[in-house]
């Protein structure tokens, strides 16, 4: 244990395999919760609109079915087309394990820092549009073009937050920021206050909700996702919908984990993971919640104004760091 | 490796590349020398430099010797150390792998009208010329080597001179090389002067004063500047790498570029030493504007050759940025950090080389194979070429910054220099940095918006046109080049520790500081600063990248995997898509057109022709071109005008001007 008080902590835990079983645990911790946040938002939508909405476990059913159905492929497609569902799955669950999720000091968290995660997403992001490319109809170009407008404006914005929240840490590494906050406990500075609010306008936007874009829609010209997988089906649509709720439950622990890091264990006790564990649903179901309401206030934008909103992020973000420079770090 | 064999090697390789000049004077009469003679020296030329330049990093020797040649009292200085060792590997590995690729890609100019000397000559010289560069250590074979490189690569770049295109880019080249060269040279002059002599070592020990520093970095800036092609002397870039024969476009964007890189960093880290605060400032913003400027542009383009040459723009921007951190890291007494900032540019200039280089030869084998460079009538093509195919993507998702590849470990390398700026002292430099580095995060996600729609539109979807359609993989030569490319372009990504552990010995030798703690646990982990801060394994990363997909596998092992069944697309439901119903690569950049449209000159109309169909024209000019250079033009013509007044035609007044001159000379001299 004296190796934690000493500067390495986080990297001399690599060789302990309880560390790695809890990490791969955490994975499939992922792998499993992310339908059911989605699931989650969405019954509180339906209820907010006054419907019934679906049972909690109707997105692992979807996925089932899915998994057993016939997989067709367009004469058209490259091994691209089928290659691209296992690479976006499998970057996308990198991307995730990397962000901890109920216990700090993980050894995946070490291996790659937060600038890596968004590295993973890009990858992820990269053959999702490859894939639209792939077959050669109009809707697939045209998702594909939108989304890499949307990302190439979102992830600066991105990464200015990820910045903002990097040097108030001195640490790129997700480990090291949670850990900080968890100690210095709820401290309101304005940067993070920014840091929040530009984070959540781009977590909007890359896991694709409205005002961006319609996870629920069949009209062709308003959809940016559902028109890059138009031609998936059988495992190939499960697997690129499990990483889109993947990649949803991913900014949303991102976002309760490194700004409200309250019960999230460090050590590997049992009592310290239900605790976090806990916290975590309950802070998930929250952030669920106020998605819902987001959503069901709110209507889809045009495709122009979404630059607008992202410039609104990212003077978000750089008004945290502005602050952070300027309010928070004396000479 | 002991000095003598690296000597060896050095003198090997330049002997090889110039008697392949020299050989290359017989090629059209026996044409079989290309492939027989002349490639091969070629190759050996630059196998010899992957090896003398792999010794001089790893032994971190620091050799000088002098060679009887040159002026009478100015003997040729050489010096070899770890920094001409990098840049000789870098060129060693280009030069390598475009030796081989053209055996392949000029066999069908063995037949055809142009004379196949100045190629196979220049080709030698060009190589010769840029070996030299790096190893001179006095300002008059610098100069020689340079001028040596620039000239050799203008007939490179009008070797097909029967299209006007490739003259008009070759006069625009040439003219901004020497406009470069000049700045160059009143640099080296402000050093001379200070120093007493044309040796490095007098310069490196002369005592300049702050301005007159400041004066000889901005000659040294503009000038490398100019041939690195930043923003806003870019504009030959984008003309000339294109025309070139492809092999050479890889070597001009994969190394010239990188040598201009280096007489950059020597001069102004080596040579002036002492980095100035305000110097990091200026390389930064420069570095950050051509890095953005670069990535728009090279998104309007749909001239495949072209936009990579934009890339490149993107790229040196980026290693710009780099060493602008180490200059204002140095300038502020954070010699560790400037060690990184060097180390992190230092390792984008050999990732850049790779990865832009298997670019270059995958838009020739395109070329080669279909004869088009218009992005426009490609599609498809992953299916006819798979081989190219394959290797090409490798080279977008490295040049796209994505994980594990080369690309992204020195842009994170980068960004781990920038986020260390909580250290400075000066608030506006604190905010500042982040901001670059917020434009550089805006680079990379437009590099891969570029990229996908590059290989979207080139190797997916289906063929626009009927050269795509017989398009046909490339021969074995050059897809073994490809794929050597291709497989250095995943090595670096994967050991990124073994390579900073190579190039830690320039920051050693340069600002007396190397980075101590870059892999603080072991070779899997590399931690740039410590590793609490930031740390990053990428071989771990490969293999839960690879368990993860043997899980899948494993897991969807009942879904029959190799079976799927084949049908139309579905596209919801509409007509059978065809061909002309796909996204091209201008409809792709459109909404980003939209976005950034201002910062271009864009001429867009649609035409009705008089049989009722409709032509759409776009046409994206770079806004320079009004904005810098038609302005320079327009007064350099105005004034020649004047001076041209001067002539009268009469001997009487001819007379008169000269006697003035000898009188104002004596005068001067007295």
């Amino acid at each position: 244990m004296d190796a934690r008080d000493t500067g390495g902590a986080v990297m001399a835990d690599y060789v302990n395999p309880v560390g790695w079983l809890v990490a791969a645990a955490q994975g499939l911790l992922y792998v499993i919760a992310a339908p059911l946040f989605a699931a989650w938002v969405k019954r509180i939508k339906a209820r907010l609109q006054n419907r019934r909405g679906a049972a909690l476990m109707q997105p692992w059913l979807d996925l089932r079915k899915l998994m057993q159905k016939e997989t067709i492929v367009a004469h058209t497609a490259s091994p691209v087309f089928r290659a691209a569902p296992y690479i976006v799955f499998g970057g996308t669950l990198l991307a995730a394990m990397v962000v901890p999720l109920l216990v700090v000091k993980l050894p995946t968290t070490a291996i790659a820092d937060v600038i890596v995660l968004v590295g993973f997403l890009a990858l992820a992001r990269f053959f999702l549009a490859l894939a639209g490319m792939d077959v050669g109809t109009a809707f697939g170009g045209m998702g594909a073009s939108r989304e890499m407008l949307i990302s190439a404006m979102a992830e600066p914005a991105l990464l200015m937050v990820v910045f903002t929240v990097a040097m108030t840490a001195h640490s790129t590494n997700l480990s090291s920021v949670i850990e900080l906050n968890l100690q210095t406990g709820l401290v309101l500075r304005p940067s993070f206050m920014f840091a929040i609010l530009g984070l959540i306008l781009v977590a909007i936007a890359e896991t694709g909700r409205i005002p961006i874009d319609n996870p629920a829609t069949h009209l062709e010209l308003t959809m940016v996702h559902e028109a890059m997988i138009l031609e998936y089906s059988g495992r190939h649509l499960a697997l690129m919908e499990w990483a889109a709720q993947l990649k949803l439950m991913l900014y949303a622990v991102l976002l309760v984990n490194v700004f409200f890091p309250w019960g999230m264990a460090q050590s590997l006790s049992p009592m310290a993971l239900l605790i976090s564990f806990v916290a975590l649903c309950v802070k998930l179901g929250i952030l669920g919640g106020l998605l819902a309401i987001v959503e069901t206030v709110f209507t889809k934008m045009r495709l122009f104004r979404v630059p607008l909103y992202l410039n609104l992020a990212f003077l978000f973000a750089t008004l945290g760091l502005l602050s952070h420079v300027i309010l928070e770090t004396g000479p | 490796m002991s000095n003598t064999t690296i000597v060896l090697f050095t003198a090997l390789s330049i002997g090889s590349a110039l008697s392949s000049s020299a050989v290359a004077l017989l090629s059209d009469r026996l044409p079989r020398l290309i492939n027989y003679a002349i490639l091969p020296l070629l190759s050996l030329a630059g196998m010899a430099g992957v090896i003398a330049g792999l010794g001089a990093l790893q032994t971190g020797i620091d050799l000088q010797f002098t060679l009887p040649f040159g002026l009478p009292w100015l003997p040729w200085h050489i010096h070899i150390d770890a920094l001409a060792g990098l840049f000789l590997t870098l060129i060693g590995l280009l030069t390598t792998a475009a030796s081989l690729y053209a055996r392949g890609y000029l066999q069908e100019y063995l037949s055809g009208s142009d004379s196949l000397i100045p190629l196979g000559v220049f080709s030698g010289l060009f190589v010769t010329g840029m070996l030299l560069v790096v190893i001179a250590d006095d300002a008059f074979l610098f100069m020689i080597a340079w001028e040596l490189m620039s000239l050799s690569s203008y007939f490179l770049v009008t070797w097909q001179h029967e299209n006007s295109a490739n003259r008009r880019a070759g006069f625009i080249y040439l003219l901004m090389a020497h406009v470069g060269a000049l700045a160059i040279l009143l640099g080296y002059g402000v050093l001379a002067g200070f120093g007493g002599g044309f040796e490095f070592a007098l310069m490196r020990d002369a005592e300049l004063s702050p301005l007159w520093a400041s004066v000889a970095f901005g000659l040294a800036f503009f000038g490398f500047g100019m041939k690195a092609g930043l923003v806003p002397i870019h504009v030959w870039l984008p003309e000339a790498h294109p025309v070139a024969p492809s092999h050479i476009s890889a070597l001009m964007s994969g190394v010239m570029l990188k040598v201009a890189v280096y007489g950059f960093i020597r001069v102004v880290f080596d040579l002036l030493g002492n980095p100035q605060c305000s110097w990091g400032v200026v390389v930064l913003l420069v570095g950050g504007i051509s890095a953005l400027y670069g990535v728009l542009a090279a998104l309007m383009q749909h001239d495949l050759k072209r936009l990579l040459a934009y890339h490149s723009v993107e790229n040196i921007g980026i290693i710009f940025i780099g060493l602008g951190l180490s200059l204002l890291f140095a300038g502020t007494h954070h010699p560790l950090l400037a060690a990184l900032g060097l180390v992190a540019a230092l390792f984008h200039t050999l990732n850049h080389a790779v990865f832009k280089g298997l670019l270059f030869l995958g838009a020739g084998a395109i070329l080669h194979s279909s004869h088009q460079r218009d992005m426009e009538s490609m599609g498809g093509l992953l299916r006819r070429m798979p081989w190219t195919g394959f290797f090409f993507l490798i080279g977008c998702i490295s040049i796209a910054a994505l994980p594990p590849f080369n690309g992204f470990v020195s842009e994170w390398l980068t960004f781990q220099t920038a986020l260390q700026a909580w250290m400075l002292d000066n608030g506006i430099l604190r905010s500042l940095v982040p901001i670059t580095a917020a434009m550089l995060a805006l680079t990379g996600a437009l590099a891969a918006a570029c990229f996908v729609k590059v290989y979207g539109v080139v190797f997916l979807g289906q063929a626009r046109s009927r050269p795509a359609r017989r398009a046909r993989e490339v021969s074995l030569s050059m897809r073994i080049s490809q794929g050597g490319l291709a497989a250095l372009c995943l090595l670096l990504g994967i050991f990124p520790t073994s390579i900073v552990n190579l190039l830690n010995q320039i920051p050693t030798e340069l600002l007396g500081q190397g980075l101590t703690h870059y892999a603080e646990h072991s070779w899997l982990w590399l931690t740039p600063v410590e590793a609490e801060a930031a740390s990053y394994a990428a071989p771990l990363l490969l293999v839960g990248m690879l368990l993860l997909w043997a899980g899948m596998a494993w897991w969807l092992r009942r879904g029959e995997m190799r079976q799927v069944r084949r049908s139309d697309p579905w596209d919801c439901g509409f007509a059978t898509p065809n061909a002309r119903m796909q996204y091209t690569a201008s409809a792709f950049a459109q909404p980003i057109r939209h976005v950034y449209g201002l910062l271009f000159d864009i001429k867009e109309d649609v035409k009705t022709l008089p049989d009722g169909s409709r032509r759409h024209h776009l046409q994206v000019d770079d806004r320079f071109w009004n904005l810098l250079y038609l302005p320079i033009t327009r007064i350099v013509l105005s004034s020649a005008r004047r001076v041209s007044q001067l002539q009268t035609g009469q001997i009487r007044h001819y007379l008169g001007w000269m006697l003035a001159t000898l009188v104002v000379l004596l005068w001067l001299i007295m």
